[in-house]
């Protein structure tokens, strides 16, 4: 166990963080994620006032669907980044646990007149994860195996209503479960019994993200960086570009317009050696080009992979670079993301 | 009991003539998870009791393997290379690190016996 943002949080079980890897990609894997913060968004027209604060297209999410958008700040900067999902009379927010006392501070100060939020204090969240998830819940859940990919639904398991949403964060099909804190450990052991299903931890979680490209707050993503330099601007909406009216607009449209001077990318070193986050990234002649923000060993991969920033001159698929690592160079090249394919479900048809 | 000696940065070494095997702990290996990859030193090269020797990365972290006593490197655990996993299955045995030919054989007197090691990783902090 560790802390982490005030919480005590299991890095591993006791298989280890590849076999729980491996086993999330092979089956499914249960992830305590409680300690993200859940928020509910109310008012005459939350969509309209979260999108004061968001570049994400809200007032177009139909009931029952999510999207994934980000806090901005006045310079472009991302102050956190977060799922919202449309319920259909309230917003349901889910927050990084790090930056939750910030986001509130922050939706209290910048949220206008006739929007209320709450804390959900009272709620756990779980991530049911891998390519068996969708079995395992309808066996609790009947239909919900047929949710589509970043959509939302209430369940009913053992007399417990929870709030179910077709999502997560190991690019592998699966669901975060929000649960009645009373209930918690008994909807997770009910969904543990099942043969299929192991618990896993923040280790596992984070070698699934990174092998999924997917952004870690604090690491990849942060006041500094904009969303268009860290290549989530398929998240902000035609509407939202055009229209502007969040924080940090003028710059994020322009960069929109006019690129950026540094990106996001996928890095394969060559070897084995990892190259884990700090790792400095030069150019065949010694000049730093970039560094690295999140690296590390990906089980499936069967290699290391690493994402970071590098000048855009540099940010082209296979471009040769190399990694500093222990004050040595070596061979990697900038390399396509996701690392392992996604495998969403996009709906029956 | 074996014939093997710790240090408190959790190496072994087994002595066979003036040739010390180095290895880390079976202690070592647990806390580090699974091991992913190794770096060895170059055989040939010199190294000195406490300094940086070779690097152990688990999926985890990267961590530094001291050596445990002076001396030159004369072999290193090729096998690492291909499979660094055998630092977790057989920390003691197949997955031994390199082997240093002695300059000081006293640096051996400072080190614990497989009890005394037990207990100092057993003890808190």
């Amino acid at each position: 166990m560790v802390p982490f943002a005030g919480y005590e949080m299991p890095v591993q079980y006791s298989p280890g963080i590849l076999a729980e890897h491996n086993h999330t990609r092979a089956k499914a894997s249960i992830f305590d994620v409680s300690h993200m913060g859940q928020v509910a968004l109310r008012g005459d027209d939350p969509a309209a006032a979260l999108e004061t604060l968001v570049p994400g297209d809200i007032a177009g999410l139909a009931g029952g669907r999510m999207r994934y958008t980000m806090f901005t700040n006045e310079t472009g900067g991302i102050l956190d980044d977060l799922m919202v999902t449309n319920v259909g009379d309230y917003l349901f927010l889910v927050v990084n646990a790090a930056c939750k006392d910030d986001d509130i501070a922050h939706l209290r100060a910048g949220l206008p007149g006739g929007t209320e939020f709450d804390v959900l204090e009272n709620r756990s969240l779980i991530a049911l994860q891998g390519p068996a998830a969708a079995n395992v819940l309808a066996r609790h859940a009947p239909g919900a195996d047929i949710m589509p990919f970043m959509s939302a639904q209430p369940f009913e398991i053992d007399g417990s209503r929870l709030a179910v949403t077709r999502s997560g964060y190991t690019g592998e099909d699966g669901y975060e479960i929000s649960i009645p804190s009373a209930d918690a450990v008994r909807i997770t052991e009910i969904l543990l019994a099942d043969d299929d299903v192991e618990l896993a931890g923040l280790g596992a979680r984070d070698s699934l993200r990174l092998e999924a490209g997917l952004c870690l707050y604090g690491h990849d993503i942060d006041k500094t960086t904009t969303p268009v330099e860290a290549g989530l601007t398929w998240s902000i909406g035609k509407r939202r570009r055009a229209g502007g009216g969040f924080p940090g607009a003028e710059i994020i449209q322009r960069q929109i317009a006019d690129g950026t001077t540094r990106k996001r990318v996928g890095i394969l070193p060559d070897g084995k050696a990892p190259a884990r986050e700090g790792t400095q990234i030069t150019d065949a002649h010694g000049g730093v080009i970039g560094v690295v923000t999140s690296g590390g060993f990906g089980p499936t991969a069967g290699g290391p992979v690493a994402m970071g920033y590098v000048d855009s001159d540099y940010a082209t698929k296979e471009t040769p670079v190399n990694l500093v690592v222990r004050d040595k160079p070596r061979p990697g090249r900038i390399a396509a993301m996701p690392f392992v394919p996604n495998r969403y479900y996009r709906g029956q048809e | 009991m074996s014939d093997l000696k710790f240090s408190k940065e959790h190496e072994w070494v087994r002595l066979e003539g003036d040739i010390a095997t180095v290895g880390i702990s079976h202690f070592a290996q647990e806390q580090l998870g699974d091991v992913v990859f190794v770096e060895l030193p170059d055989v040939g090269k010199q190294v000195v009791k406490d300094g940086d020797a070779a690097v152990v990365e688990s999926v985890k972290a990267a961590s530094e393997v001291y050596a445990p006593v002076s001396g030159e490197i004369v072999e290193v655990n090729g096998e690492l290379e291909d499979d660094p996993e055998l630092v977790n299955k057989s920390p003691t045995g197949e997955g031994w690190f390199m082997k240093i030919r002695l300059s000081d054989a006293s640096e051996l007197d400072g080190m614990m016996d497989e009890a005394a090691y037990n207990d100092f990783a057993a003890s808190p902090g």
